[in-house]
């Protein structure tokens, strides 16, 4: 067990290396500078610049400089705002994206899941083919159609929520529900195919012999079982709820890493988006380790190796 | 109509005279009796239809035409999605938006499909050390998400559409390669791939005229699969701004283009919206449909 989570440790500092090392040459090999789109920049100006981020130097030299600053989770001052660091920004910004994600989850796993179980339980019923199509509706229709739907007919028709800015409980509902909303659909049809392979199987009807009240053969042995491609789909959800979060930071104005990272993009802002990237490349895989940790405590058959 | 077994003639027996069906007409009845994933069928072929013969249509508006002095409408029986602020004709936008968004998906399929097929197939006819090479620069990739090396190929180089095929390309074939490298792996040690070797058949020809062909049908279901997932990375992007540039429009730059003046002319978000969302949900559905009829012992429902 231990070997396991220090080995897994292990893989992340070549992983991370090959990560930073493809940002950096892409970044550093594109035509055009940072600098190149102010026009009226002038010659000496631009090369006091270029100085001062360092990036007169030799490449080799720049990578290796760039190399030791990263692992220190230290990727100098923003290009386009040179009086902020890099690392500054990822904090401030990765907190409301992290508020963001975290509700989408929690609202994605307490609603999909119960109309999982509920579907499988009734299984073929009108209730399940009800559920499942709506599920199917929900995986479909894209976030960024949902959420000014949603912004038309909350915000604009029926004046119950406001629909941009992240200020107050009630400004947070729409964000979450635009960005949870594929995520419920799609763990509401994990919960019930998983749930629907395990009701079939020998232990549960062993239980059921026993005598056990309906409640608890579902609630205690076959829902532990049941939800683990729920548990397995974790890793997934969340590298999806982050590219999610692009767009809804977007529409709905939410000062987070997303916002940050598309206004990088568009400013060539190379040292931004390659902190970001960096930054959300190692949480993710931080995510991937819990999840396969999780996995093996609801799954006494997996053994880690 | 039901298209039930029940319906049928009780004689028929169990095992019909005549030649053995084969595995594609034994799939193709499969999928046949499937309403949903042929109705889904029906609507792309008829989505692709009016993209792909747009510019011939008799009666389609031209959707660059602009007529200030009508502004935005709501829909109407001349204008059957609207008009948006530049009197533009929104349903002539959303065909022509469907040429983009469909032709982004294909090519950028088609780039994935050649690069994922390839190297699952030679790394897993390879074995040993080329093997655990590539697919370890598989695992490397997987743990960036890949909307992310999308972004920095398109911030980086230039945003045209080539740039935008290939890398939503690039970043597509991961699954695939290893979909592929696994069916490669359970055929390279069967009997028809030694008698192959056997006759002196070179390792290409082998790879690619009697090993990838064997794997076509979860390579098909994945394509199908694939084209969606592309549509709306596209779509995705040109929402954020960084996909199709203008005057180009695809279903993405339309909604993000109506989510602006939403408050005023929600048809514009509504219907390419709507063309986006059937569009996906249709693909899905032939996708499941494909999934059932080509490879009957899986019938797990994976979402």
């Amino acid at each position: 067990m231990t070997s396991f989570v220090l080995r897994r440790l292990l893989l992340f500092v070549p992983t991370l290396w090959v990560i930073a090392t493809l940002t950096f040459f892409l970044v550093r090999l594109a035509p055009g500078g940072p600098f190149n789109a102010e026009r009226d920049i002038p010659k000496a100006a631009r090369e006091q610049l270029m100085r001062q981020y360092g990036l007169d130097r030799p490449l080799g030299e720049q990578y290796v400089t760039f190399l030791a600053h990263a692992v220190k989770l230290d990727f100098g001052p923003s290009y386009k705002f040179p009086t902020r660091q890099v690392r500054e920004i990822i904090a401030e910004g990765f907190r409301v994206s992290a508020e963001l994600g975290g509700w989408a989850l929690l609202v994605a796993v307490l609603l999909g899941v119960p109309i999982g179980v509920i579907a499988a339980l009734r299984q073929n019923s009108a209730l399940d083919a009800a559920a499942m199509a709506a599920a199917l509706a929900g995986v479909s229709v894209p976030n960024f159609v949902l959420g000014p739907l949603l912004v038309l007919v909350f915000s604009l028709t029926l004046y119950w929520l406001p629909p941009a800015l992240w200020q107050g409980p009630e400004s947070r509902v729409l964000p979450v529900l635009t960005l949870a909303t594929a995520y419920v659909a799609y763990v509401a049809r994990l919960t019930r195919a998983g749930m629907l392979e395990v009701l079939r199987q020998d232990f549960i009807r062993t239980a059921r012999a026993k005598g056990l009240p309906e409640r608890r053969v579902v609630f205690q042995h076959a829902l532990k079982l049941g939800v683990l491609p729920v548990v397995s789909y974790l890793g997934p959800a969340a590298a999806g709820l982050i590219m999610g979060s692009l767009v809804v930071e977007q529409i709905f104005a939410v000062p987070g890493l997303g916002r940050y990272l598309v206004n990088g993009a568009f400013n060539r802002d190379y040292t931004l988006v390659m902190g970001v990237v960096l930054f959300y490349a190692g949480f993710l895989m931080a995510l991937n380790l819990l999840v396969d940790l999780a996995y093996a405590w609801l799954d006494p058959r997996v053994e880690l190796r | 109509m039901s298209a039930l077994p029940l319906t049928r003639p009780a004689v028929e027996p169990e095992t019909a005279p005549g030649p053995p069906a084969s595995l594609w007409s034994d799939a193709w009845r499969r999928l046949e009796r499937n309403r949903v994933a042929v109705a889904a069928a029906f609507f792309l072929a008829f989505v692709s239809l009016l993209a792909l013969l747009a510019p011939w249509l008799p009666g389609l508006a031209d959707p660059a035409a602009q007529d200030l002095r009508l502004g935005a409408t709501w829909p109407s029986a001349a204008h059957w999605f609207g008009t948006d602020e530049l009197g533009r004709d929104a349903f002539a936008r959303v065909v022509y938006g469907g040429r983009i968004s469909l032709l982004v998906g294909l090519v950028g399929t088609l780039v994935s499909l050649v690069i994922g097929v390839s190297w699952g197939a030679v790394a897993g006819y390879a074995g040993g050390k080329l093997d655990e090479l590539m697919m370890r620069v598989v695992d490397v990739l997987y743990a960036l998400p890949n909307i992310f090396l999308v972004i920095l190929l398109l911030v980086f180089f230039s945003r045209s559409l080539l740039m935008l095929f290939v890398a939503l390309g690039l970043v597509q074939w991961l699954t695939m390669a290893r979909i592929v490298r696994g069916q490669v792996l359970s055929l390279k040690h069967q009997t028809f791939v030694e008698a192959a070797r056997a006759l002196g058949a070179t390792d290409r020809s082998i790879i690619f005229r009697h090993i990838v062909p064997n794997t076509l049908g979860p390579v098909i279901v994945y394509t199908t699969l694939t084209v969606p997932a592309v549509i709306l990375q596209e779509a995705f992007l040109s929402f954020l701004g960084l996909g199709v540039q203008p005057p180009a429009a695809s279903w993405g730059t339309l909604v993000s283009d109506g989510a602006r003046v939403l408050a005023l002319f929600p048809w514009l978000v509504l219907f390419p919206g709507l063309a986006l969302s059937l569009t996906l949900l249709a693909f899905n559905f032939l996708g499941d449909g494909l999934r059932d009829a080509l490879d009957p012992q899986d019938r797990r429902e994976s979402a």
